[in-house]
């Protein structure tokens, strides 16, 4: 068997037998896409909604219909008078009371007008925004659909106007963030550890003395991480698919193409931390709290990038996960063809053989 | 007269370890200041010296690992400087730091190790077989290294640092943290391998054991200060052992220990 065999074999057997590691790095990320994928989330599902319909007519039955049929909310009550609505905030039975005027739709009809009230449980003012938003649009939708047919300006008023993307697709948004984030943080951890820990152990010095390039022991490193976090990227890309329901809008080949080159620039950016530091303690806290906070604040996993002051913005390019990112989201969420990721491929192929590059330069560099 | 010329430049040929005014600063600090001695083949060479007296430094040229500031080294007949790569595929080392993995199996390690060194599937079956019928390991032979005694482990990476026969093996205080009985059983190994024509350069902070070398050198803040067999060093120094040998010279040291 070739040395460099022989070495990928051995780290094969390191993490075959260090059960409860090997289990960590397969566990963390099925975890973490879960909880990220529906934790981070601003999308609110079946709020619980208590009609007040003094009018009970062809519009405000229309209006009903609507919010019946969305999966934002559930009609749970009909109340029928402004003492009742106060029972239902106190019985926490409802997070939002729709309240129609009386005879709402001749108002419309004849003065173009008419008010809806729209009373939210601002206890969570977040929450209140968020679905005094979802229910507004289902108005203003209800709205257009009357315009249409009339050609007349007909306005109904909760005031509150459109805030929000309709289809509320936004949330897939954070799915490619959360890949991008966890396939960067374990990969890098993985290879950080795995080569710090040999120094630790003093076998380091073994390999060093030994005919083996340094060039070929980091390869060897990597292979067998490399296979591991390919394991991850099919269990988080299942996950995404079939628990987080979010499709794969693009092609699925262009997609593990670029979570390949992703991993890879991931696994140089672990060896680049293992070459910094002599304790395994180190190295982690290194590629995971250290890399966490810009890779989730800079990365445009959560907030817009576009928002950020210039030099922010400039500095969010050396993130590799923004660029990965981005790609993800224009290939699974966009549905867009490999071809226009071309940018964030060249970038991070960049990335991989500069991180590469460093690191064989700052190995060597350690045995003088 | 032919002949004789003849085995003159075998007997040149012999000597494993050349080294002429090797230097190594770092910086303002000169930590192996112009060190020469020459060590032949089969011999048992011992380094001795303080801590930070420069003995690892020096180790670490003669293994490839650190290049010289000045001087030159010869290893396995090698340049020190442009060839490390051939010096490498004929040394064997093993640290005072442990030498195997602990989470791998006693014939797993021998394999590794014999595979980095490029021997042949086949050797490293038939030579494995042997080696441990020679250390008595052969229950051993599918049982974690971690599980080993302290002993074993030791006599284990010995062995494994000389599976693919390397011309010199470089010992970096191997017997720390051992019992003297041990340490014996040891020694016994180095002769073995010494018999079988493989270099010994071994250093050590046990005194007892600097009286099993064939010849042994003594380092003071980078230079080296005595350089003779050990009956000879006792001889000059009017010592009674090493120990006192080794104290008289040490004692001259204004280096601080790291």
């Amino acid at each position: 068997m070739s040395p460099f065999l022989s070495f990928i074999q051995k780290e094969f057997h390191h993490i075959f037998r260090d059960h409860r590691t090997m289990l960590i790095l397969l566990g963390i990320p099925i975890i973490e896409v879960i909880l990220f994928g529906f934790a981070i989330t601003t999308e609110i599902k079946n709020s619980k909604i208590a009609i007040f319909d003094p009018s009970n007519d062809i519009a405000t039955q229309r209006i009903i219909e609507r919010f019946k049929a969305s999966d934002y909310f559930d009609v749970v009550q009909y109340v029928h008078s402004s003492k009742e609505i106060q029972q239902v905030f106190r019985q926490n039975k409802a997070q939002l009371v729709m309240a129609f005027d009386e005879r709402f739709y001749e108002t419309l009809l004849h003065t173009g007008k008419a008010n809806i009230q729209l009373i939210a449980d601002a206890t969570d003012p977040n929450t209140a925004t968020t679905i005094t938003n979802y229910a507004s649009s289902i108005i203003s939708s209800y709205q257009q659909e009357l315009m249409g047919q009339n050609k007349v300006p007909y306005q109904i008023t909760p005031v509150i106007k459109l805030l929000y993307n309709p289809q509320m697709k936004g949330s897939f948004n954070f799915v490619p963030g959360v890949l991008g984030m966890i396939l960067l943080l374990i990969s890098a951890m993985m290879t950080s550890i795995a080569i710090v820990r040999e120094k630790e152990i003093g076998t380091m010095e073994i390999l060093l003395v030994s005919p083996m390039n340094p060039l070929a022991i980091i390869l060897a490193k990597m292979v067998p991480y490399f296979l591991l976090s390919c394991v991850n990227l099919t269990t988080v890309l299942l996950i995404s698919v079939f628990v987080l329901h979010v499709p794969i809008a693009g092609s699925l080949g262009g997609l593990i193409l670029v979570s390949l080159i992703f991993l890879l620039v991931s696994l140089a950016l672990g060896m680049l931390v293992s070459t910094l530091t002599d304790s395994q303690l180190v190295a982690m806290l290194m590629s995971s709290a250290v890399f966490m906070l810009p890779v989730i604040l800079l990365s445009g996993m959560i907030y817009p990038i576009a928002n950020m002051p210039i030099w922010l913005q400039w500095l969010s390019n050396i993130i590799p996960a923004k660029w990965y990112i981005s790609a993800v989201r224009s290939i699974m969420i966009e549905g867009l063809n490999i071809t226009f990721v071309f940018k964030e491929i060249m970038v991070l192929i960049l990335m991989f053989v500069i991180l590469v590059a460093i690191s064989l330069k700052k190995f060597k560099v350690r045995l003088e | 007269m032919e002949n004789l010329q003849h085995t003159d430049t075998i007997m040149q040929s012999t000597k494993v370890i050349e080294v002429n005014k090797l230097v190594k600063r770092f910086g303002h600090f000169t930590a192996v200041d112009h060190i020469s001695f020459d060590v032949e083949k089969g011999e048992i060479f011992g380094f001795l010296g303080a801590n930070g007296a420069g003995k690892t430094t020096a180790m670490r040229m003669l293994c490839g690992l650190s290049k010289p500031t000045e001087g030159k080294g010869n290893v396995a007949g090698f340049d020190i400087e442009h060839q490390s790569e051939q010096v490498k595929k004929n040394i064997g080392y093993m640290s005072q730091k442990f030498s195997l993995y602990n989470d791998l199996k006693v014939w797993e390690n021998i394999r590794l190790f014999a595979g980095i060194y490029g021997m042949k599937d086949q050797d490293i079956k038939e030579k494995t077989a042997l080696l441990l019928e020679q250390l008595h390991f052969e229950k051993e032979r599918d049982v974690l290294v971690k599980s080993l005694p302290l002993g074993m482990k030791q006599k284990l990476a010995f062995s494994v640092a000389i599976f693919h026969t390397p011309k010199v093996v470089f010992l970096d205080e191997p017997t720390g943290g051992v019992d003297p009985a041990t340490r014996r059983q040891f020694w016994e190994l180095i002769y073995d391998a010494a018999a079988k024509g493989i270099t010994v350069f071994v250093t050590t902070h046990y005194m007892d054991e600097a009286e099993y070398c064939n010849r042994v050198s003594i380092m003071v803040d980078g230079r080296i200060e005595a350089l003779d067999s050990p009956q000879n060093l006792k001889t000059a120094f009017e010592a009674q052992n090493m120990d006192e040998v080794f104290q008289h010279l040490a004692r001259k040291a204004t280096r601080k220990a790291d």
